[in-house]
């Protein structure tokens, strides 16, 4: 039990020395709307005294305002920790709880069991060690219990608790609990997992929560809280191959170089040889330097700074690691891809890839196929949605070192980022390198202006300032690249009146206009956001988006008594005075 | 590797990671204990150098005069730049918590401070020493905790973190607040601190103090700008603060703990939480979260 030890009043000093010592597990519990879930956290935070009085009086006042349990504790209101939330009913995000009893501190990853349940368990799950999955005793194995379960193993926990929740409204029943377990046991079997832990438990009444429960005579195995203080989970990181991804290189003079990062596997000394992935060049670690003096050993876990013996070029981003047991080492990879945002993935768009170690544009070439996260299936598709998972071929600019994910987690497992809004949009888990170059029929033939400007994470347009913009709105074009610039997007600008010397002064105005116009088509070829400043009857530049343009793609500014869009056919108010707020409108309402 | 080792590593992590990826970066230092944890971090992370990044107090003017003088010692032992922040108009305005309450003095010298001084610095990422256990909607706050331009803070748009890789991507004027205790609890900062033999600002322990006891508080006489109301007197009392603020908001607890490990005891065997002593939170169910939307940290 939690800190229940006598030692605390009789001699903090030697309560003190015993935690010293103690662990840390991070679990994350995943069930069902109604599954009791958070009645199951909430009675193990509240005898593990992480519920404080006044916190406990908030709560008794809460469950009495907006509960749902009458004139009991409405545990749940105690976890879903945001007022929005709170006021609808759900739980929308994963929460981290804390509690802590005289063996191990705990860490439990809190996540709803139905909304964006791919992004929040696969987000949960990414730093547990080990999951416990609820099950009503009454309805058994549901479909949201596969689906847990897969996700749970896809990001490679590989121990898990199957809680057989609600036995009190099964009277307790052995056989009811017997038959879940095979099934679960049947089903599990392909999931890799290494240990499953059945407990028949009621989280309402207590039963196998904190202790083993008399009504449940026929069950001899260990209560929950029991088993998560004893589960073995002390992996075997220390033992496999060494990796250091290089966070930040220290110089505070010339005479000191330090390595700093965080040792994802292994075991290192002085004197060991390392090789840096990127160039392979080798050497040997010199100190291991931490504050407290230099260590004789460090290992998995520990954030250290290395020297080494010789002066050879590390920065941030390189993986240190053993020279014979070397990462791998490609740009092409095949990794399972869990989507995380509202906006799907777009194959050929050039987003952010992040590693432990570092990051680089990357594309992902093909959808191989997705999985049905409720029934495991594969099913052929060309993109991945929202809470959708697919094994992916991945081209990253430039080659990275990594160990499949179920090697290394640390150093199998990346991000996506999109390079726009900056959102995290997927969750990567790197299955092996692909072999070579994509092959020809893999790589698109011709290019066209999608792909390259799926590289620049943008669409191609031309802005076309057709009518002459007065003394006080002079500089909008330029403001607007400016601004455009600075939200990462490519742009040229094409002054009509400047191009005139190069593309031909004799030429008339319309037969000038046409060649401009060229230029800006060729310039949207190569995926850019094209200014225009020449004016050109409005007629004229409506033909020329007609012929010559995909729908949205040649948009026309003119100038008007209020601002409106419609269509391709921007009118800028004259009322507004500001260039500024002329640039800010425009970036607001139109799709750059 | 101890709870505590696995703790400390990851917060190193941190703040390499935050030092490492942003251009412009700086420490807020409040002061308190869990300041105190996350300086010593800073200074671990980087060793034999110096942490790449200032340190930041945003002073309410009405901060416990011990915390000044600590804070004043620690900085020139450990050579810290430090950066000293007040909001000036608020200062003009005479914001006094004692006249115009907690709310407007939080929001004004506290929140709106923090603003000024992020933007008049152009930091893009700033590190607070704030924990997920200490309040219910910070449970769900990212370590890398993205903020808009304006400094809003979206609870329903926050990025998904995961494993130990973090999206440090931000636009011109956006910024994250990174919180390396993140996985900290308030027992966890204590046991490191005696551990550690981390120093403190001694009002943390039980000492003989003036104290006036006001809408169930008893409030610090810690200068002459508390005026006694009607019926109030000034009482010599054993008392230590669980938490540490400005002090006209800050409550005292009766304790005669006057060594770390007494405190430790006493906390374990009491079931009130520390923010209690806070009177932000408890203006209005939700408060905390609805701070820091608008910027609190």
């Amino acid at each position: 039990m939690a800190h229940q030890s006598e030692l605390i009043a009789e001699d903090i000093q030697a309560y003190l020395k015993s935690q010293e010592q103690k662990g840390l597990l991070r679990f994350i519990t995943c069930g069902s709307v109604d599954d009791g879930k958070s009645t199951l956290i909430g009675r193990l935070l509240w005898d593990s005294k992480m519920i404080f009085e006044d916190q406990l009086a908030a709560l008794s006042a809460d469950s009495k305002r907006v509960g749902t349990q009458g004139e009991n504790i409405d545990y749940a209101l105690l976890l879903d920790g945001l007022q929005a939330e709170r006021e609808q009913g759900i739980t929308i995000d994963v929460a981290y709880r804390y509690f802590s009893t005289d063996k191990r501190k705990f860490i439990v990853a809190d996540t709803p069991g139905h909304e964006q349940y791919t992004r929040n368990m696969v987000t949960g799950a990414s730093t547990a060690q080990v999951a416990v999955i609820l099950v009503d005793a009454r309805k058994g194995l549901m479909t949201q219990t596969r689906r847990h379960s897969y996700l749970v193993s896809l990001v490679g926990i590989r121990r898990v608790v199957l809680a057989v929740n609600k036995m009190d409204l099964v009277d307790y029943s052995a056989d009811r609990f017997e038959a879940i377990c095979k099934e679960y046991q049947l089903f599990a079997s392909g999931l890799g997992f290494k240990e499953i832990t059945a407990i028949p438990i009621s989280a309402l009444e207590g039963d196998n929560v904190l202790h083993s429960s008399e009504r449940t005579p026929w069950y001899d195995g260990p209560a929950l809280l029991e088993h998560l203080e004893t589960v073995q989970v002390e992996d075997s990181a220390a033992s496999r191959p060494f990796r250091l991804p290089v966070q930040w290189v220290n110089r505070p003079d010339l005479d000191f170089r330090g390595f700093c990062g965080t040792i994802v596997s292994g075991t290192i000394r002085p004197g060991d040889a390392i090789v840096v992935s990127s160039s392979g060049q080798t050497s040997r670690v010199a100190r291991i330097v931490t504050m407290g003096g230099d260590l004789p050993q460090a290992v998995a876990g520990q954030a250290v700074t290395l020297t080494l013996t010789d002066e050879i070029d590390i920065s941030r981003g390189d993986l240190l690691a053993a020279p014979e047991q070397r990462p791998a080492q490609s740009d092409q990879l095949e990794a399972h891809l869990a989507w995380l945002h509202e906006q799907p993935l777009a194959p050929g768009r050039s987003y952010l890839l992040k590693t432990a170690a570092g990051s680089a544009p990357a594309q992902v070439r093909q959808v191989k196929h997705k999985i049905d996260v409720n029934t495991l299936q594969q099913q052929s598709a060309e993109t991945l949605e929202l809470n959708e998972v697919g094994l992916c071929q991945i081209a990253v600019s430039k080659s990275i070192a990594f160990d499949p994910y179920g090697d290394n987690e640390a150093t199998g497992s990346f991000i996506l980022i999109d390079r726009l809004s900056n959102a995290t949009v997927a969750a990567g888990m790197i299955d092996r390198a692909l072999s070579g170059k994509p092959s020809e029929g893999q790589r698109r033939l011709p290019l066209d202006k999608a792909d390259r400007a799926a590289l620049k994470g943008q669409q191609p347009k031309i802005v076309w300032f057709s009518a002459p913009l007065e003394e006080t709105i002079s500089e909008l074009p330029q403001r607007l690249e400016s601004r455009l610039h600075s939200l990462g997007r490519h742009t040229c600008l094409l002054d009509g009146e400047t191009l005139r010397a190069t593309l031909g002064g004799t030429l008339g105005d319309e037969a000038h206009l046409q060649r401009v116009a060229e230029v800006a088509l060729l310039m949207i070829e190569a995926g850019l956001i094209v200014l225009v400043v020449a004016t050109a009857p409005s007629a004229w530049v409506e033909q020329l988006a007609e012929d010559r343009c995909l729908a949205g793609e040649l948009l026309n500014i003119k100038r008007g008594k209020a601002a409106v869009i419609d269509g391709a056919t921007v009118v800028l108010s004259d009322q507004t005075a500001s260039q500024a707020e002329q640039v800010e409108w425009l970036v607001e309402n139109l799709p750059f | 590797m101890t709870h505590l080792e696995q703790l400390e590593a990851e917060s190193i992590h941190i703040i390499r990671e935050v030092a490492a990826e942003f251009e412009n970066p700086v420490m807020l230092y409040s002061v308190g204990k869990d300041s105190a944890v996350m300086l010593h971090l800073a200074r671990k992370a980087f060793y034999p150098a110096r942490p790449p990044f200032p340190l930041m107090h945003v002073d309410t003017t009405w901060k416990f005069r011990e915390m000044i003088e600590f804070r004043d010692r620690i900085v020139d032992e450990y050579g810290f730049d430090l950066l000293i922040h007040v909001n000036q108009e608020g200062v003009k305005q005479g914001i006094d918590p004692f006249v115009h309450g907690s709310a407007l003095h939080t929001d004004v010298m506290k929140t709106e401070g923090l603003k000024q001084a992020l933007d008049k610095y152009k930091f893009d990422a700033a590190f607070g020493g704030a924990r997920r256990d200490e309040e219910k909607s910070r449970a769900k706050e990212r370590i890398f905790s993205f903020r808009t331009a304006s400094h809003r803070w979206d609870p329903k748009n926050q990025r998904p973190e995961l494993w130990n890789i973090y999206n440090a991507r931000v636009q011109p004027g956006e910024s994250i607040r990174a919180f390396p205790l993140s996985n900290w609890t308030e027992l966890d900062v204590w046991q490191y601190i005696h551990l550690e033999n981390i120093p403190i600002v001694p009002l943390y322990l039980a000492k003989e103090r003036p104290v006036v006891e006001r809408d169930g508080m008893l409030i610090l006489v810690d200068d002459d700008r508390l005026k006694l109301r009607p019926g109030e007197k000034v009482q010599t009392k054993s008392v230590r603060f669980r938490t540490l603020g400005c002090y006209p908001l800050t409550g005292a607890v009766e304790s005669t703990a006057a060594t770390l490990p007494e405190i430790i005891q006493e906390m374990l065997l009491t079931r009130t939480s520390e923010r209690q002593g806070r009177l932000i939170d408890h203006d209005q169910s939700g408060s905390m979260e609805k701070k820091k939307q608008e910027g609190y940290f």
